[in-house]
């Protein structure tokens, strides 16, 4: 494939389409939007962690004045053995189902158990609260180690681990990938360093609660109104949970406030629909945030051990990585990826890894932005400065020395083409914040991260009108500013003004299929589309220019936005005024799967100070410097490096989730589960180097999820170097840290 | 607890213009803003104050909406997202958001501007110190704050060259 080099507009820096309805309060979001006639949902939830359901009495609620439906777990489909395909893998029925209402079991605190609605907000949660659910309560676990300790409760007694029906565990996976010889290697070692670090179950923490309006009309046609990362995975799910058909659903994605991975499932939508069946009225629901915390997927907290050797001259020989993780309730997989991808940024001929993960009666974990990556990179990248510390060898040196490269592979045996983690290195290296003193009492952390990006299905149509404007539509929500990526790709290859580009996000039935907005895709594979479908207006326009004059249309070429040969010029505007009569309305589509994934990596440096009185970290200057391949909008590249980088500093130093040992959440709510807020953080500061992809036409890599892979190593390594103790639990919060400086292990 | 029909009738001024409308005794004003006004620009992401999505200004004070009920607006001046630009022209702090690209989602981003116009109202030169504090009730997910702080940072100077005669 050519990669295209020199640019007209792409690379530049404009206020996006939708910019003005953001900011002015127009745009709509999930509840921002309602129905004809519509009533409300509510959803009762379990006030135990863990505890089969003997007998749900709705009768006293169905009684109440104004409640016009109300359902349980078993109006939705028996999940079966019914495996879904998904935008970012695929997922079982029995892991999708009971997230969404529970299966005779609740499995984790505030799992819903029922559902009902009624004619006012106020009166469904009073008819919720009417219904009588007999529970026979059982002993819970919520802690990695004590759900695998001997006679730990079993979450799911019909689950053997491998497949292997022998005593149930609560093992959910286990799987492990080796290449080479690690253990000889081992021995070839001059220095060898192993350590385990541990980081807590975390929340994706968007701040718009999920929210979404169904109608059932009379011919069983279901509108689906949702924020949602993929309305066609939402509309698939539905169907899947509910029993309707597929082509009967239509959804409507709302703009999106926030997800992060977090919206890439459904938790109220198939309620919603079923309520709205029964009741035969449009049926609105909208989470509540403490059940947004207690009751939707977070990361997974996990424990990784990493073992590192490498010879005196600074050559890694051989890894060792074993990763314990947090599933939850239910199985989200969440130890894959680790185990294949933990030595990613490293050529390394000798390694092992091992991933497993564990139930726990908490909910189901679900994919937050690298999902799982952040964890293991966090123990492999401090393994990795303390070896190179140990070597007396700036970290940087040690990993330019050890940096993967073209013609390199991982252990998904998947072989690097061109790739920019050694230009990333040279960046930091060179860059003014690495070169600058440490400040006194202050540490410095360097660290890398890697992201594999998806590719997956997208789709784009271009509607020309008769005054030369297009309508941009996908099928990808817009949570970052992609309408503003794809109006600048469709300028690009067709040469019009931008603003006379008018990207939209459209439903289901409206746009070929698009997997969700995740896995850094959207401008990758979705731009894809666009670029292709502007090529294929491209064609059409010349091929009725080339008609107009009588030529062949290989004597046509197009530029500036228009056609031109040696009879003339045919602009964009004029072919698109006459298309009635050059062959009809010009509207063009394309769908395809995008196998122009590739690989992203980043280095991030960081500097921070702890106060040893109070063990409070200030994070004091921060760089984040990552290969996007080519930022079509540089401003929105920069936002995601920072945005990530700013969520992997919350993760390293304060959140957590807290339970108590009954599993239930202390802390579900903004004011005790803290996130960054303004006046915690500096100016983050960014570098994009840009190393084409080859195999995508613009060379863009995908960005959005790397950047939250390097920042725990980052930070913990500066807390390390100012506060000068190693804590091998995170967050760094100031207990945690007092209690290292003080020497008291049991807090540590 | 048991379910209200009684609604009081509630007098204000929003936005310039004498609204009246009906609120529950319980009902908080980002519901009543939203439910009962239709004015949906003010966002609701916790409902216990920790966000500020639904920031708006109560007699030129700055307020979670979801902690002020309803029926509390009796007779006051309310200013919400929607009654931040001009005649069709965006203050300042809404152009310079857009031009840095100080927003991704923009879920937060209502209450991101009501706040800030609060800010350079009382403070038309604030340091970015004073901008981050000020604006540390105002939780956004996606940006870090980066590109905001610099908006509201440029926002003043913009304002600060307006007045200069």
């Amino acid at each position: 494939m050519t990669v295209q080099q020199e640019f007209r507009v792409v690379g530049s820096r404009p206020v996006r389409p939708d910019g003005v309805d953001k900011v002015t309060g127009r745009a709509l979001y999930g509840a921002d939007f309602n129905m004809q006639d519509q009533i409300y949902g509510h959803i009762l939830r379990s006030p135990h962690a863990h505890a089969r359901i003997k007998n749900i009495d709705c009768s006293r609620a169905r009684a109440m004045e104004g409640v016009l439906a109300v359902m349980t777990g078993e109006d939705l489909q028996e999940p079966g053995s019914r495996v879904l395909g998904s935008g970012e893998g695929a997922i079982a029925l029995r892991d999708l189902t009971p997230m969404v209402m529970a299966q005779g079991k609740v499995l984790f605190h505030s799992q819903p158990v029922a559902a009902v609605a009624a004619t006012s907000p106020e009166l469904a949660a009073l008819a919720a609260e009417a219904i009588e659910v007999t529970f026979d309560v059982l002993p819970v676990v919520t802690e990695l180690h004590a759900a695998l300790a001997e006679g730990a409760p079993i979450l799911h007694e019909d689950r053997f681990p491998d497949g292997q029906p022998k005593e149930p565990t609560n093992l959910a996976t286990h799987i492990s990938a080796q290449v080479g010889e690690p253990d000889a290697a081992f021995a070839e070692a001059d220095v060898i360093v192993e350590r385990t670090y541990s980081v807590p179950m975390c929340h994706q923490g968007y701040i718009e609660p999920h929210a979404c309006v169904a109608r059932v009309d009379g011919t069983g046609q279901v509108d689906l109104w949702c924020s949602t990362q993929g309305h066609f995975t939402v509309r698939g799910y539905t169907a899947a949970l509910t029993g309707l058909d597929e082509g009967n659903i239509r959804v409507t994605p709302s703009e999106i406030g926030g997800g992060f991975g977090g919206k890439t499932t459904v938790y109220l939508e198939p309620i919603a629909v079923i309520l709205a069946g029964k009741s035969g009225r449009p049926v609105k629901m909208v989470m509540d945030r403490g059940d947004v915390f207690r009751a939707t997927g977070p990361a997974p907290g996990a424990e990784t051990r990493v073992k590192l050797g490498a010879t005196r001259d600074g050559r890694l020989v051989a890894a060792d990585v074993e990763c314990l993780m947090d599933s939850g309730a239910y199985n989200g997989n969440p130890a894959g990826f680790p185990a294949f991808l933990a030595t990613a940024c490293y050529k390394l001929s000798h390694a092992r890894s091992v991933g497993r993960s564990v139930y726990t009666n908490k909910p189901k974990i679900h994919a937050y932005r690298a999902p799982s990556m952040p964890q293991v990179t966090l123990a492999f990248e401090l393994v990795v400065n303390e070896l190179a510390a140990e070597l007396n060898m700036d970290p940087i040196d040690f990993r330019l020395l050890n940096a993967v490269e073209e013609g390199d592979s991982n252990m998904l045996a998947a072989r690097y083409k061109r790739i920019g983690l050694r230009e990333c290195l040279e960046a930091a290296r060179t860059h003014a914040h690495y070169r600058s003193p440490v400040a006194e009492n202050g540490g410095r952390g360097v660290a890398m991260g890697y992201w594999i990006n998806a590719g997956l299905q997208s789709s784009a149509t271009l509607n020309v009108s008769a005054d030369g404007h297009v309508a941009v539509l996908t099928g990808s929500p817009d949570i970052g500013g992609s309408r503003a990526s794809m109006a600048l790709m469709a300028a690009e290859v067709l040469g019009i003004p931008l603003d006379h580009i008018h990207p939209q996000v459209v439903a289901t039935d409206a746009i070929g299929h698009c997997d969700v907005t995740g896995g850094s895709r959207t401008t990758l594979a979705t731009g894809q589309a666009v670029i292709q479908a502007a090529e294929q207006l491209v064609a059409e326009m010349c091929r009725r220019a080339a008609g107009e004059w009588d030529v062949g249309v290989e004597a046509v070429t197009w530029s500036e936005g228009a056609a031109h040969s040696d009879q003339g010029c045919l602009t964009f505007e004029a072919l698109a005024a006459r298309a009635g009569s050059m062959g009809g309305p010009l509207t063009v589509s394309s769908s395809l799967t995008a196998s122009s994934a590739a690989p992203a990596f980043a280095v991030h440096i960081c500097d921070a100070t702890v106060d040893k009185e109070t063990g409070r970290t200030t994070i004091t200057r921060y760089t984040a410097i990552q290969d996007a391949g080519k930022a079509i909008h540089p401003d929105y590249v920069e936002g995601q490096m920072q945005g990530g980088v700013v969520q992997g500093i919350g993760w390293a130093l304060n959140e957590e989730y807290l339970y108590d040992d009954q599993g239930a959440l202390q802390n579900p709510g903004f004011l005790d589960y803290r996130i960054p807020v303004a006046s915690d953080l500096p100016l983050i500061d960014t570098v994009i180097i840009e190393v084409p992809n080859p195999l995508h036409p613009f060379g863009v890599r995908g960005v959005g999820e790397v950047p939250i892979v390097p920042p725990m190593p980052a930070v913990a390594e500066a807390v390390f170097h100012s506060a000068g103790v190693r804590v091998a639990r995170l967050p760094l919060n100031p207990p945690r840290m007092v209690a290292a400086l003080t020497g008291d292990d049991d807090l540590v | 607890m048991s379910v209200s029909m009684n609604k009081l009738p509630v007098r204000t001024t929003i936005n310039g213009e004498p609204r009246i409308f009906l609120a529950a005794p319980g009902q908080v004003l980002a519901d009543a803003l939203r439910d009962e006004l239709q004015l949906t620009g003010t966002k609701i992401g916790c409902n216990t104050g920790d966000c500020g999505a639904c920031s708006i200004l109560l007699n030129e004070r700055l307020v979670c909406s979801c902690l002020v009920l309803a029926v509390e607006a009796e007779g006051q001046s309310l200013q919400t997202v929607e009654g931040i630009a001009e005649d069709g022209v965006l203050h300042p702090i809404q152009q310079k958001l857009l031009e840095h690209g100080g927003l991704q989602c923009g879920v937060c981003t209502p209450g991101v501007v009501v706040a800030a116009k609060a800010l350079l109202d009382a403070n038309p030169d604030p340091t970015e110190e004073e901008a981050r504090y000020w604006l540390a009730g105002n939780l956004c997910r996606c940006t870090g704050y980066d590109k905001i702080i610099r908006a509201v940072l440029d926002a003043a100077a913009t304002m600060r060259e307006g007045d200069t005669p």
